[in-house]
């Protein structure tokens, strides 16, 4: 096979994900797709035509050697080609998952204009979970410590990569969560049949055996501010606090019983496991009729855990165009299989209780596509007269959220913009305070899980310059 | 882990735990709340600040056992640990000069009015305190409200200890003998704090109350704590928990405090099954006579 010419290799059918039955996942919270066998791997590297001039990596936020990771697949040199991928993003295994793939690296792969792109993702999730699953994760070299303390605040991507960076540069790294569990959205937003809890957890182990520091439960901004780190002793810090605060609609009957922000849906399911209720002690809605407003993947999360959570009906109200929708295609694609109905160019206008303070009824109107507006999508239009109603017991709202106000509103000097992301310089995501550094959501408003990974290399990469020229 | 260094029963259904917290200790300020974690896989419960004691780092909460989370937190020891307890969370009431300065608690409400009193005594505020229950055997923190307070009222709504009726008796009572209160801040179950509201509300004495709506995280992030002020939604953990009481919508309140009644009762059946409770391991709260 290796010796095939590249013309031939081109032409090799792309390699499908072996999965979950539709049917079957859309009553259990395990991860939907199972992951490539060797063979299906080396098979679908094969694929890869070793672009000269390779148009994946500029496709890739962090620019990930992706060629060379999947020359080592094809040698079957997984755990090297996981490593491989490290020198630049240290979450394959999650990476490879969540990644909108078809926007960035295989939007961009020369096949995905006569075939399909190489399975850049899929390999990347392989590679990392056979590295993981076969203990092959390697301790790095520690450098020699420094005796430089930093302060990373919040534990999602951004942080997460931040501290491994910092680490291993030989300083010392304390991480500061909010949550009782360290993760950020990986661990409260996102669901299990997406991302299993326990990469997550293993990637924060990891963090713990290289010698970080991590303090759950303490909240920067109440426990500490940032100034106290400062006085503790801290010679720097990063902000990574993401963009957690929900938006609603603001519109009548937004505070009916049985009405979510995405963000406590989710938080509910997978932080606090409400979908092993009453084993786990935080019960949530088990809605028969779900709607859940919103076309991103943070929509797709919520209604598809309503479905596992024994919905008869759960829709997505969206109120654009399917091909507007910001979710992932790969999660589109799997909601439409598991029997989601889609309710599109429409928009809700009011919610109606029952009289005992639960929702009942809500009132939507359709829409039509006007003119492109400023994200460079077409503005929706309500339809006069197009009203009409849907029987719901349960609605969960995923229109996006605001970044949190604690830690700019307790750092004095820490410069935010109008929507209150904080303002960094974008070759060293230094912001308006010496020594404090920022990235991810709370930088960008909700981005993606590699941007904000990306974002918190790069402020490693800075942080580390500061401290050793600082005494 | 979170070390509880005294745990005891105050009377029917209410408890007073310490913790062991110095740093949170020293950051707290009156009207401010934690969130407990007792389990792994248990709940986040939000619980008022009953006291903090700034030189040994114990903080006080006084609760009552409503549901699984409280009734198993009224197990645990002292010397034992529970998850977590987090905080400071919310905002420091009021508790600037406004001259005579009336704190109301009612029943597990007693609690978190005590810090407010004595700070806002020390801010040089004449502090008018109102407490009552439904009976003698709830009411607590009696010394400490006096102590606390330049005029306590204590009130139970049988008779049986102090004046009998509720608080708003007592209030109405104060306001007809012209002690009419500059600013009151009222604490205790929804129905109650609405009817402050509502004895106040004629007399427009600026009257606070701190609203008590289910919370997951408390830092802002779920929006389930979601109040209606003034026809605003405000979240309770962050732009709370102290609100303008004639703005708040308390019906809508209530009944947001309702939506998970059948899913509390199964959650409590279970674990009543389970476990032999035995809360009566705990000792008797040392009597406080005034
Ligand atoms: C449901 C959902 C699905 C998503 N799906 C995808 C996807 O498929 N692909 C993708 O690329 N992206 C996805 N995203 C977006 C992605 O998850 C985020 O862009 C990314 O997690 C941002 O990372 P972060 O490190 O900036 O912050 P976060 O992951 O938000 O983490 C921030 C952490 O900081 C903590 N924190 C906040 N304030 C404080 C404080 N004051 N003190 C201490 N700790 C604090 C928070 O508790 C949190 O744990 C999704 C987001 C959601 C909500
Ligand atoms: C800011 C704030 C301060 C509070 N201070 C005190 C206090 O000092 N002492 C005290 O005894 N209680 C206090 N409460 C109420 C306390 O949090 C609930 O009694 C507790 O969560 C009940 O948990 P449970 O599992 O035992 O009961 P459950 O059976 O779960 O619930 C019983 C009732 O408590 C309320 N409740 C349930 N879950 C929550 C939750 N996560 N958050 C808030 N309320 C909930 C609901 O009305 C519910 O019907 C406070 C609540 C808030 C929001
Ligand atoms: S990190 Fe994401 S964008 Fe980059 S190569 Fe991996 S899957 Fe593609
Ligand atoms: S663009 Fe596609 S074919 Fe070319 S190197 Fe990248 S992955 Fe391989
Ligand atoms: S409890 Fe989650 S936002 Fe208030």
């Amino acid at each position: 096979m290796a010796d095939l010419t590249k013309a031939e290799r081109m032409k090799l059918p792309r390699q499908a994900m072996p999965e979950q039955d539709p049917m079957i996942r859309k009553s259990n919270f395990q991860e939907v797709p199972h992951g490539f066998t060797p063979e299906l791997a080396m098979a679908e590297a094969l694929r890869c035509i070793e672009c000269k001039i390779p148009h994946c990596i500029g496709g890739c936020p962090v620019e990930v050697d992706i060629p060379a990771f999947i020359n080592l697949v094809t040698q079957g040199k997984f755990a090297e080609a996981s490593r491989k991928i490290k020198e630049t993003n240290s979450l394959p295994a999650v990476c490879g998952r969540v990644c909108p793939q078809e926007e960035q690296c295989e939007g961009v792969c020369i096949l995905a204009k006569k075939f399909q792109p190489v399975a850049i993702g899929h390999l990347e999730r392989f590679v990392a979970d056979y590295e993981r699953e076969n203990n092959l994760v390697e301790l790095p070299q520690i450098a020699q410590p420094t005796g430089k303390r930093v302060a990373v605040v919040g534990s999602g991507p951004a942080g997460l990569t931040a501290a491994g960076d910092l680490i291993k540069l030989g300083h010392s790294v304390t991480i500061f969560e909010a949550l009782h569990k360290a993760g950020g959205v990986l661990v409260y937003g996102i669901p299990e049949f997406r991302l299993p809890k326990s990469i997550v957890q293993s990637e924060v182990d990891y963090l713990m055996r290289l010698g970080v520091e991590v303090k759950t439960s303490h909240i920067i901004g109440k426990l500490d501010t940032v100034d106290e780190l400062f006085a503790e002793g801290y010679d720097a810090i990063f902000i990574g606090t993401g963009a957690g605060l929900p938006n609603f609609m603001r519109i009548p009957g937004e505070n009916l019983n049985g009405i979510y922000s995405a963000n406590e849906y989710l938080t509910r399911s997978n932080l606090m496991k409400a979908y092993d209720f009453p084993n786990a002690d935080t019960p949530i809605a088990k809605g028969k009729n779900v709607v859940v407003l919103g076309g991103g993947n943070t929509a797709m999360d919520s209604v598809r855990t309503a479905l596992r959570l024994g919905a008869d009906n759960a829709y997505i109200v969206y109120r654009r165009s399917q091909v507007e929708m910001p979710a992932r295609a790969a999660e589109i694609h799997h909601a439409q299989q598991e029997g989601i109905q889609f309710l599109m160019l429409t928009s809700p206008v009011k919610f109606m209780g029952n009289g005992s303070g639960c929702v009942e009824k809500m009132e939507c109107i359709g829409m039509e596509l006007g003119e492109t507006d400023d994200s460079g999508r077409c503005r929706p239009v309500p339809i006069e007269g197009s009203n009409f109603e849907i029987e719901v017991d349960t609605v969960v709202i995923a229109i996006g959220n605001s970044s949190n106000p604690l830690i700019p509103r307790t750092t004095p000097g820490l410069n935010a913009n109008k929507w209150g992301n904080i303002i960094v310089d974008p070759e060293t995501n230094g912001t308006s305070r010496p020594g404090v550094y920022a990235g991810g959501d709370i930088v960008t408003g909700g981005a993606t899980v590699i941007l904000a990974a990306g974002a918190g290399k790069v402020a490693a990469r800075a942080i580390h310059n500061y401290i050793s020229n600082k005494n | 882990m979170v070390k509880v260094l005294e745990h005891y029963h105050l009377g029917e259904n209410n408890y007073k735990i310490i913790f062991d917290v110095p740093k949170l200790v020293k950051k707290s300020e009156p009207g401010q709340f934690v969130v407990l974690r007792v389990s792994e896989n248990g709940e986040r419960i939000p619980m008022s600040i009953g006291d903090m004691d700034a030189k040994t780092g114990a903080l006080t909460v006084v609760y009552q056992i409503l549901g699984k989370t409280t009734a198993l937190l009224a197990t645990v020891k002292p010397g034992e640990h529970i998850m977590d307890c987090v905080g400071p969370m919310g905002n420091p009431s009021h508790v600037d000069k406004k001259g005579k300065y009336m704190v109301i608690g009612g029943g597990i409400g007693i609690a978190p009015i005590h810090p407010v009193a004595k700070k806002a005594r020390e801010n040089g505020n004449e502090v008018f305190g109102i407490i009552g229950s439904r009976t003698q055997n709830l009411l607590f923190f009696e010394e400490e409200m006096r102590r606390a307070c330049d005029h306590l009222y204590v009130c139970t709504d049988d008779g049986s200890y102090g004046e009998k009726g509720f608080v708003t008796t007592v209030l109405q009572r104060l306001i007809n003998e012209g002690q009419k209160p500059d600013f009151i801040l009222a604490i205790g179950p929804v129905p109650m704090m609405k009817a402050v509201c509502n004895t106040s509300r004629p007399y427009a004495i600026p009257t606070w109350v701190s609203v008590n709506p289910i919370m997951i995280d408390a830092t802002g992030m779920c929006g389930a704590c979601r109040v209606s002020v003034g026809g605003v939604t405000k979240f309770g953990c962050v732009d709370g928990p102290d609100f303008d009481g004639h703005l708040v919508d308390f019906d809508q309140l209530t009944s947001r405090l309702k939506m998970y009644f059948p899913q509390e009762r199964q959650s409590m059946e279970k674990f009543e099954r389970e476990h032999q409770p035995c809360y009566i391991g705990l000792k008797e709260s040392p009597k406080q006579t005034a």
